[in-house]
């Protein structure tokens, strides 16, 4: 049974327990959308007092804090102690693909994480200037673009959506053009770097 | 009691964003290079699933816990803010492999890495609140 669980899951299964997360919730009278909570922080910090589009009660959005809590709590619980015996399988073609820009296949670095390449996301990379570039620069594109859209995945991709949101499926198509433009010609020329 | 639900639901959401690797910089990389259909499959299952129950919630009046609608407002139309706001968040989503559910949940895995993204997306999100005035919506 437990097998069942540590392995990686089905993707039907997978969408099916995300639609459960966003109807759950809905039913608590609240709205799945992850990216919010990096302007509470902005708050928490009192950037409030500055600039209003910070001026907002925090302890409203205390729930979500809670949320992503739990979402540290869970990547620890399904990582560590439901650990998938298998590393991240990815198609060959991406494999190959990323072999030639000099990213490593999912696993190949003993002791760390399948989930990430380690040429990218160990703490020392963080002193090479592609890897400043990937957390610093990557991080705050998130931050900046997330918050100009009014959402990120959750809030635009999924709960959007799902809610037939014209909005959210132009947020969607420019989540896209960004990814693609990344992916595909700035990412390998980063890598080098 | 009610925040202990809350952390429950999350607890949920790092596991499914784990268990389905959607949290992997290997498997956004998959996506936006249409080497699978992994990503996809789970995305629009999420979507038809929950536009399927986002319908029957409208058509059947269905209530929150409280007894209250469900937080299902539209969302104002433009295109400036959502194109160029969405085009700026895609490209930090590929770079970094990371929307910010995962962010959370590989910090649960120990990339401790990832904090360094966390911190800088929030400088983003506090550079927007600076700039909002000044840029199209």
């Amino acid at each position: 049974m437990l097998h069942l669980i540590s392995g990686a899951w089905h993707w039907s299964i997978s969408g099916l327990v995300i639609a459960l997360v966003m109807f759950l919730l809905l039913y608590a009278g609240k709205e799945f959308g992850v990216s919010s909570n990096l302007r509470t922080f902005c708050t928490i910090a009192g950037a409030g007092e500055r600039h209003k589009f910070f001026a907002i009660d925090w302890r409203a959005q205390q729930w979500n804090i809670v949320f992503v809590a739990g979402a540290v709590i869970g990547g620890f619980i399904a990582y560590f102690l439901l650990p998938n015996p298998e590393p991240v399988t990815v198609s060959p073609e991406t494999v190959d693909y990323l072999q030639t820009i000099g990213i490593g296949a999912p696993g190949s670095t003993p002791g760390f994480s399948s989930y990430v390449p380690a040429e990218l996301f160990t703490l020392d990379e963080l002193f090479t200037l592609r890897g400043f570039l990937m957390a610093v620069g990557g991080g705050f594109l998130i931050g900046f673009g997330s918050r100009w859209a009014g959402g990120c995945t959750s809030g635009h991709a999924i709960s959007g959506l799902a809610n037939l949101q014209l909005p959210s499926l132009i947020a969607v198509v420019g989540f896209f053009i960004g990814g693609l433009l990344m992916s595909w010609i700035l990412l390998p020329f980063i890598i080098q770097l | 009691m009610r925040y202990l639900t809350y952390l429950l639901i999350g607890i949920l959401f790092g596991i499914v964003m784990t268990k389905s690797e959607a949290v992997s910089w290997f498997r956004i990389q998959e996506m936006f290079r249409f080497e699978s259909f992994h990503m996809y499959g789970i995305i629009g299952t999420a979507v038809v699933v929950g536009a399927v129950g986002v319908f029957l919630a409208k058509r059947l009046g269905w209530k929150t816990v409280d007894g209250a609608e469900w937080s299902l407002q539209p969302k104002a139309f433009s295109v400036p803010r959502y194109l160029y706001g969405g085009i700026i968040f895609g490209l930090g989503w590929a770079l970094t492999g990371a929307c910010p559910g995962p962010m959370f949940t590989l910090l649960g895995q120990g990339i401790w890495m990832i904090l360094v993204v966390i911190i800088s997306a929030t400088l983003g999100t506090y550079t927007y609140g600076v700039l909002r005035d000044r840029l199209p919506h």
